[in-house]
């Protein structure tokens, strides 16, 4: 259409309360797909003439009513928190990082590396941070790809994350297939430093489960990205060029070095991510064992809404669904959480836009 | 390595790409876009596997497989076109979705984690080497058919239309939304028939069966610049680089991973335009209002 | 010859259009008579466009009535209109460029054999056939995207032909073709009235409405402000009743002369040499634009929309490519560099758009106070919150932004506090020249003034300041010297004494053709 819009005063489309309204966006499209999810959970359990009921208690009693379940939801929410923080990053500066596998197995693997190089012995002290280094400068190297080939040549960041999924995995497969591995197995020797305490350490009760240090670092990651999105300059840019690219140009900022450094630092934080299981559960890397994180990442990114809290509070839920399944094995197949975990998927997807558009709409006429 | 071993083997490897990429041609280039094919064929695969087995026909299984790649298509459909949710996404959720789906019914039904029993398909005598599956032949059709239905059908103008300039197409009446529909579900219905195929070649269903196709089939559409009748031919390239490391594999000449990778850097490559641009249709990925 | 007809052609009355908060349409009609070429004219933003499109069935009105041939038709779809005689010839073309013409012109209703099979010939055949008649010659297998814009204009008419239009309604036809091409067309619609069919033609090119038309009809802020046949006005008329009388407090105001800074530096200021912008098809949006702005003064650009005027404050931004020339800030050479640069040379911009460009909507006032200017809020890449609410309670309360929370989004404000946000912004910083473009669009009367005195500030302190403005009024008050911008050029700059409406109306409309000193 010819002509501004601006011919006519706009009407503010936010009413006096401005945190509400944001928070009402924010909450209920996930609301609205756990609601989804479990009415779609309650025909599934009914099908196995089951009591919805009776099965969810045993959900809540595997998941977290026990130590080593719940020390195994902490496990596996530590890996979907990395994930997730990392596609969430470049959502915010309007990028799709789905690469979110590959980095994290390439960060596992350079921690393994690491790990394998220093002598036995080192501190702990010394060797967290160097195997940090090594996870992150590998995720980062493989999310610098797309950050390069989108500037360079528009190519779409989604497609070419996907792509470099498949390429990296089968990289690093051949590495340990053909040098690597303890012979009968797909893994690497086990490391000689770097190794993290375990929940069951400080904790007795947990015996057994997998959850361990990484925990703690999976929330000061939450800590830092939050800071860097909302305190610094660099988060001031880069929300802005998510937000709206127009006015972030106008605004001096370079467009396609935010991007460059959004995707570099989204595979960062993935492979930062490698370090739950290679340091803190096998202590040695393992061909496969970033399966299915990168799409679940995306997934805690959506549910938690890009923010950080949200994602901790997102990876949380997935993997208590995980883990849950489990627990219920008896009774319902486990296999009914992998149908949950699309359906809370698609569910979100479908109710972000919509709500936004009810709630808008809804606003406006209350206003006029 | 015999010529005629590995070409009949490459085009038994490539016909499940061809279904799935000619699906993905027609959806992408009405506009939507197509990360879903894998499970499309996932689903197909299943209830293929599901019909042929109640029935003890195959040719059950293909109307049963075809109407499951449909039902997920609609679901896609309905989320990007009537919700106008993000396509990404919806196509990750929509995969996730058939690998869910696929296995509770794989337990409800057949009491497995990893397999179906098994079922009869086409052919079978070995001596054919594959060509007395009348799938095969089908899978060599589909792609100059949806040449022809793209290029020189009414039907396939619009969906042109709607994926380059759907204001265009709506301002002389075409519903851009029906012919995305229309389109979309046609990807669902031929990705699952790729599913069918190699369901029914495999006789099991098993769980996570298609492994990644459908994301080689969505890269033959890239590499094939949107066309179907060069995404066929990628399709055959990366059928050939698949069967090239079947062939060489335990001869250590070069590592099957590196043949692997050819499909994936190859769409990389198409992407980054060292050989040419692939420019994707003008409207893809954005659903207006 | 004309058909005698009862009534009109089209009847449009009481037409109400809203997009969300905003209303394109209010109170809006017109009336065509059959077989004759009528202009509708307005400023950018009038709601011609949106008047047109409830036409033509691409949306539906909110209220009011719509007549065609007699017949009520509110509301009715495309299909409907298009059926009914009604062709719609876009200013953006609605053609698919990786599509050959005869492809374009049979889409939705194709030809076909056999039911299913594309009847390409037959397609061909018909443009063939439709081209001899009409005199719009193009090959049928030409690629639309290897078109030049006389030709795919061309093709769009032949589009809306195909389909049987008698009524057609061309939307800024002649805006990116060259003089002869524009020669071209008006034959082409003068044959077609002539031929029986009804015109409607929008347009702010106030040279083809005199020269083509034999009714006017003037939009204004979504309305109808008059109807008028051709022969019984005058082009000043038409320009004054398009560009309209705001009540401003400053009608009438002219700037006071101020004591020019003395030790000014000759490079000190903008100086804009020879400035050459291209734009989309290849058209010279700007061309051979040579001008200074000293420090102290406000240089106006006053001209209809379109003429270049946004191009032109893009570039000098650096938000968009320079196809020759230079631009010089206090000396320095910032043709090509990136907007930081400018920045750091002194550079300030109100950009004419404040919702895609001058702000984020989902950022918060502070926040959008300080865009462009993180780097002097930030000590070691973090952000001083304390400081940017300081500062953004500062500028709060000397712009008088309402409400006065810094910390409400942005987008909950009113279109002209959102404005002040950016103008305070950009006027706080220090900078040297400053770009305004349309800084009082869709303020209030109040915030008006509260900028104009801003502006005036600024220029008594020794700034030197572009103002480009479609408010005539606006230009007149606040410059020192205004310049016309026509067609990518300037028409002629003069003393802001030597001006007013009636000698700059003429310039604007291209009727008088001066110096560009």
């Amino acid at each position: 259409m010819t002509g501004s819009p601006l011919a006519a005063e706009i009407k503010p489309t936010v009413s006096g309360a401005p945190w509400r309204e944001r928070a009402e966006e924010a909450l209920i499209p996930p609301l609205v797909a756990l609601l989804v999810a479990l009415i779609c959970g309650d025909l599934l359990i009914l099908s196995y003439g089951q009591s919805p009921a009776a099965v969810y208690r045993l959900l809540l009693e595997g998941t977290w009513g026990n130590a080593y379940g719940f020390g195994q939801v902490l496990y596996k929410a530590t890996t979907l928190a990395f994930t997730g923080l990392a596609v969430s990053f470049g959502l915010r500066a309007g990028l799709f990082n789905i690469g979110g596998e590959s980095q994290l197995a390439a960060g596992g693997f350079a921690a393994a590396l690491t790990g394998l190089a220093l002598p036995v012995g080192t501190p702990l002290i010394l060797a967290l941070p160097l195997c940090m280094i090594a996870a992150g400068a590998a995720g980062g190297v493989v999310g610098s790809v797309p950050a390069y080939l989108k500037t360079r040549f528009g190519a779409h960041e989604v497609i070419v994350t996907i792509m470099l999924n498949f390429i990296v995995l089968a990289l690093l497969n051949w590495f340990i297939a053909g040098h690597l591995h303890v012979p009968e197995t797909l893994h690497t020797p086990e490391i000689h430093a770097g190794v993290l305490p375990r929940l069951a350490d400080i904790s007795p009760q947990f015996h057994g489960s997998a959850a361990n240090l990484a925990l703690i670092v999976a929330v000061l990651a939450a800590g830092v990205v939050w800071f860097y999105l909302f305190r610094s300059r660099g988060g001031y840019d880069l929300r802005a060029v998510g937000l709206q690219p127009s006015a972030a140009e106008y605004g001096g900022i370079s467009v396609g070095r935010v991007w460059l450094r959004a995707l570099t630092l989204s595979g960062m934080i993935a492979g930062i991510g490698g370090i739950n299981y290679v340091l803190g559960y096998k202590h040695y890397y393992e061909d496969g064992f970033a399966s299915g994180a990168g799409f679940m990442g995306i997934a805690v990114a959506l549910v938690g809404r890009n923010h950080p809290i949200g994602v901790l509070v997102a990876a949380f839920f997935f993997a208590t669904l995980s883990q849950g399944g489990l627990a219920i094995h008896a009774f319902v197949p486990k296999q009914m959480m992998d149908v949950l975990q699309g359906v809370v998927i698609l569910a979100v997807a479908v109710s972000v836009p919509e709500v936004r558009r009810i709630l808008r709409g809804a606003r406006r006429r209350s206003d006029a | 390595m015999n010529p005629v071993t590995f070409l009949t083997q490459m085009i038994r490897i490539a016909i499940p790409y061809l279904f799935a990429a000619s699906g993905g041609v027609v959806a992408e280039r009405a506009g939507i876009v197509s990360l879903t094919l894998e499970g499309f064929m996932l689903s197909g695969a299943f209830g293929a596997v599901l019909g042929a087995n109640y029935s003890g026909s195959p040719w059950v299984g293909v109307l049963t497989g075809i109407l499951a790649g449909l039902i997920f298509s609609l679901i896609h459909a309905v989320a990007t076109i009537r919700y106008r949710a993000d396509q990404v996404v919806v196509g990750v959720a929509i995969n996730l979705l058939a690998i869910g789906v696929t296995r509770f019914f794989l337990k409800l039904f057949f009491d497995s984690s990893s397999n179906s029993p098994r079922v009869t398909g086409f052919g079978g005598n070995i001596k054919a080497a594959g060509f007395d599956n009348p799938l095969l032949w089908l899978g060599l059709l589909v792609a100059p058919v949806m040449a022809f239905v793209i290029y020189r059908t009414p039907f396939g103008l619009r969906v042109r239309a709607a994926g380059e300039h759907p204001d265009a197409a709506e301002s002389v009446g075409v519903s851009v939304k029906r012919v995305r529909y229309a389109a979309v579900a046609l990807s669902g219905m031929l990705a699952g028939l790729g599913g069918v195929y190699l369901a029914l070649d495999q006789h099991q269903f098993t769980d996570q069966m298609t492994a990644g196709r459908g994301f080689i089939a969505i890269s033959a559409v890239i590499f094939g610049r949107w066309d179907p009748i060069k995404a066929a031919f990628a399709c055959l390239l990366f059928a050939a680089a698949e069967t090239l490391q079947i062939q060489l594999q335990g001869s250590h000449a070069i590592a099957s991973q590196f043949i692997e990778m050819i499909p994936y850097a190859l769409t990389i490559v198409a992407l980054a335009g060292v050989v040419g641009r692939a420019v994707p249709p003008a409207a893809l990925g954005k659903v207006e209002g | 010859m004309k058909e005698r007809e009862e009534g009109s052609a089209i009847r449009m009355a009481g037409i109400e259009k809203s997009f969300g908060a905003i209303m394109a349409n209010h109170g809006a009609s017109l009336e065509v008579m059959p077989g004759e070429i009528h202009a509708l004219v307005g400023e950018n933003g009038a709601g011609k466009s949106t008047l047109m499109r409830i036409l033509g069935g691409l949306m539906k009105p909110d209220a009011g009535r719509v007549e065609v041939n007699g017949r009520d038709v509110t509301g009715w779809s495309t299909n409907d209109a298009i059926a009914a005689g009604i062709g719609i010839v876009h200013q953006h073309f609605m053609l698919v460029p990786t599509l050959s013409v005869a492809e374009n012109l049979v889409l939705g209703c194709e030809p076909k054999t056999r039911g299913v099979v594309l009847d390409y010939n037959r397609a061909a055949d018909d443009v063939r056939k439709l081209s001899s008649e009409t005199g719009l010659v193009i090959a049928p297998e030409r690629l639309v995207s290897d078109l030049s814009v006389g030709e795919a204009q061309r093709v769009e008419i032949l589009k809306v032909l195909f389909r049987g239009a008698r009524i057609l309604v061309l939307d800024e036809p002649t805006a990116v073709l060259s003089p002869p091409e524009v020669r071209e067309l008006w034959a082409v619609l003068r044959r077609l009235r002539d031929k029986g069919d009804t015109i409607v033609l929008i347009t702010h090119r106030l040279d083809e409405v005199v020269e083509l038309s034999d009714t006017i009809t003037v939009m204004r802020a979504g309305q109808t402000v008059a109807r008028i046949k051709t022969s019984e006005t005058t082009p000043a008329e038409i320009a004054r009743l398009m560009v309209g009388r705001e009540v401003s407090l400053s009608a009438g105001k002219r700037v006071q002369p101020i004591a020019r800074p003395t030790n000014v530096r000759p490079d000190q200021g903008l100086d804009v040499r020879n400035l050459g912008i291209t734009g989309s098809h290849g058209v010279r949006v700007v061309d051979g634009v040579t001008f200074k702005v000293q420090p102290g003064e406000i240089l106006g650009i006053a001209g209809v929309e379109g003429n270049g005027q946004t191009e032109l404050i893009e570039a000098l931004a650096g938000l968009r490519t320079v196809a020759g020339g230079e631009i010089l800030i206090d000396g320095s050479d910032i043709t090509r560099r990136p907007v930081a640069v400018r920045h750091d040379a002194g550079l300030s911009h109100i950009p004419e758009d404040r919702h895609r460009r001058g702000l984020i909507l989902e950022y918060t006032v502070a926040d959008n106070l300080i865009l462009g200017l993180q780097k002097h809020f930030a000590k070691h890449g973090v952000i001083d919150g304390d400081r940017v609410l300081e500062n953004a309670v500062e500028e709060i309360s000397s712009f008088d932004i309402r409400p006065p929370n810094p910390v409400l989004p942005a987008r909950a404000l009113s279109g002209g506090n959102q404005q002040k946000i950016v103008v305070a912004r950009e006027m706080g910083r220090s900078f040297s020249v400053l770009l305004a473009s349309q800084p009082t669009r869709g303020v209030d009367v109040g915030a008006i003034e509260f900028i104009h005195q801003q502006l005036l500030d600024a220029r008594a302190k020794g700034k030197a300041i572009l103002l480009v403005s479609a408010e005539l009024n606006e230009v007149l008050a606040l410059s020192d010297r205004i310049a016309v911008m026509y067609r990518g050029k300037f028409a002629v700059v003069m003393p802001s004494a030597e001006a007013s409406e009636e000698v700059l109306g003429e310039y604007m409309i291209g009727t008088k053709k001066g110096n560009a000193a």
